[in-house]
């Protein structure tokens, strides 16, 4: 791949405005990079153990292989290849249109919503593929949730809207019902708030509770892996600090993945950082080694702030 | 003059435009109410809903004969046309969404939605009328469900595609299946329309009267056989405001009025479950 700088601020002529904000929060950051900072070493550290498969983290989760994919003709993923790890929280970083998203839907094989969208290669779910068209994706989206980026709370009570999910994947009582619910809540650091109202519509809720709704509802089916896309693009400053903590606590547990566009946030909440840039996976390491000495000359412009 | 001059007075003329014609769309419609009220009322009294509707040349009676048949046949017509509507209008917007097949099927709702509904009355008289040999209830019934159906249809599937693509992606995502997505979620999400949608349909059929003449017909006596033909409000008024007798046509006014009175609580009705039902729909 050879293209001069020019020629990538013709083709992506939405990325300045980007390029600024990443620039702001860097700012931000260095003004107090104590979380950054306390955060970081450990959790790279732990990583390494796990990428060299000695860590507690557990094994390898998720396994692309020869990943493409296409929307009709357009080949928007190019050979991807990676492992993600399990209870460690692995961030997809790139400018838009550079497949995150699109990397991120054929995990849960929520493509398949639309015709035309194809995907070749293997996607292995603890070795089983999940391509297969055999595969029951009902099945599969119970152990694979996702969050959006927009809050989209369903047109029901806070109870409801949690409990969704959790009806279709089993029978179970009222009252273990009941606690799922709580439970589910309390992970999304939601249950305090809401615990007074769970007979309100969903709909009623701020922003950044609507989105921790989201949260609770996709936990409470107990997957095993988690994917977030952009779950903070729509939500203030406050509101995303608190889905942060919510996240680290959910490290514990699950395998998870997230697509982000504030570079600030994968530096913070992530163990391993993917940067992908038109389709392909450029480059794929401990978050540490992504932000301070990456392999790639375009992952390090990106990270910088050079270009995207 | 300058450009931000020019701008202004167009946006002034727009306005007052706008303004004029609204004023004319509401002194019409306040024209007729005002008419229908002076008219009407005066037919009022308690045997307009005991009586039956009087023979020529008597005196007094009343409509119960024609509102029966008015609200069973609309009823009926409702409860065959608005579930097939329903459905077809989910098809449209949630299985068939970019199909061919959809597309012709969306083609020809629109062209029914605008046919003449003495049409339709034309074509269930083959169809119904003349295998039976004899008008009946159930066929104005039928073709009232013909008149309903493509107004269904099409506010059914134009609610369903206000519903927002990452609400029912959010629930894929939970590992439903497209119709549970669809009776969970886009139908509560889409509600109110398609409540108003039915409520447009139901008001629609409640004041046809071109299809009863070759259906339902009329009766002047009471009857509950839906094999036989059925007093309704439509051609009671059809029928007695053209006749020569005041009794007749006082009694045409208070069913015109009747009619009107009934769409306007369904209505409000409807506002007001819509409202309660869905607290959350109301900050959308």
């Amino acid at each position: 791949m050879t293209r001069s700088p020019g020629a990538i601020y013709i083709e992506l002529p939405g990325q300045s405005a980007d390029a600024r904000d990443g620039r702001g929060d860097a700012s931000q950051a260095d003004a107090g990079p104590l979380s950054a900072s306390a955060e970081l070493p450990a959790s790279a550290d732990r990583e390494r153990r796990a990428l060299n498969g000695h860590g507690r983290e557990g094994g390898v989760k998720i396994e692309v292989r020869h990943l493409d994919f296409y929307y009709g003709a357009t080949r928007a993923l190019k050979d991807i290849n990676l492992t993600l790890q399990d209870r460690s929280i692995t961030a997809f970083i790139g400018p838009s249109g550079c497949g995150k998203s699109t990397l991120l839907r054929v995990l849960n094989r929520m493509y398949a919503l639309y015709p035309g969208h194809r995907a070749t290669g293997e996607v292995l779910l603890d070795g089983e593929s999940i391509l297969s068209p055999a595969i029951d994706v009902a099945a599969l989206r119970f152990r694979v949730g996702m969050v959006f980026q927009k809050p989209t709370p369903f047109p029901m009570s806070v109870f409801d809207n949690v409990a969704f999910g959790v009806r279709l994947a089993q029978r179970i009582s009222r009252r273990e019902l009941a606690d799922r619910v709580e439970a589910a809540l309390r992970d999304a650091a939601l249950w305090e708030e809401v615990k007074d109202k769970l007979s309100q519509d969903g709909r009623s809720l701020s922003g950044g509770q609507q989105q921790r709704l989201c949260i609770a509802r996709t936990v409470a089916v107990q997957p095993e892996v988690l994917l977030f896309d952009e779950p903070t693009a729509a939500l203030d400053p406050i509101s995303t600090l608190r889905i942060e903590e919510t996240l680290q606590s959910l490290r514990e547990r699950y395998c998870i993945a997230i697509v982000t566009h504030n570079l600030q946030q994968a530096a913070r909440v992530s163990s391993v950082t993917a940067f992908m840039y038109l389709g392909e996976l450029i480059e794929v390491g401990p978050t540490e080694q992504m932000f301070t000495t990456p392999k790639d000359r375009r992952t390090d412009d990106y990270v910088t702030g050079r270009f995207g | 003059m300058s450009r931000r001059t020019v701008r202004k007075l167009t946006n002034v003329v727009a306005l007052g435009l706008s303004t004029v014609a609204t004023a004319i769309g509401v002194v019409f419609l306040a024209a007729i109410l005002w008419t229908l009220f002076k008219d009407g009322l005066a037919g009022f009294s308690r045997s307009l809903f005991t009586g039956m509707t009087p023979p020529p040349g008597s005196v007094g009676g009343g409509l119960l004969n024609a509102i029966y048949g008015s609200v069973v046949m609309t009823v009926l017509g409702t409860l065959i046309g608005a579930p097939v509507g329903m459905l077809a209008g989910t098809y449209l917007a949630e299985y068939g969404r970019n199909t061919r097949l959809a597309m012709v099927i969306r083609f020809i709702n629109d062209v029914l939605l605008s046919a003449p509904s003495i049409i339709v009355g034309l074509f269930v008289y083959e169809l119904v009328v003349v295998p039976m040999g004899h008008f009946s209830a159930i066929s104005g019934a039928i073709a009232l469900a013909i008149i309903a159906m493509p107004v269904v249809v099409r506010t059914t599937e134009d609610m369903l595609n206000l519903v927002p693509q990452g609400m029912k992606d959010a629930s894929t995502a939970l590992g439903a299946y497209p119709w549970r997505t669809i009776t969970s979620i886009a139908y509560p999400a889409a509600r109110s329309g398609m409540v108003t949608g039915l409520l447009l349909a139901v008001a629609r059929i409640s004041g046809e009267s071109a299809p009863m003449i070759f259906t339902a017909l009329n009766n002047q006596f009471w009857s509950t056989d839906l094999r036989a033909p059925m007093a309704n409000l439509p051609m009671v008024i059809f029928q007695f405001a053209l006749s020569p007798y005041g009794n007749w046509q006082q009694l045409a006014w208070s069913a015109a009025l009747l009619i009107t009175l009934t769409i306007l609580l369904l209505s409000i009705i409807a506002r007001v479950a819509v409202s309660r039902f869905s607290p959350g729909a109301r900050k959308r």
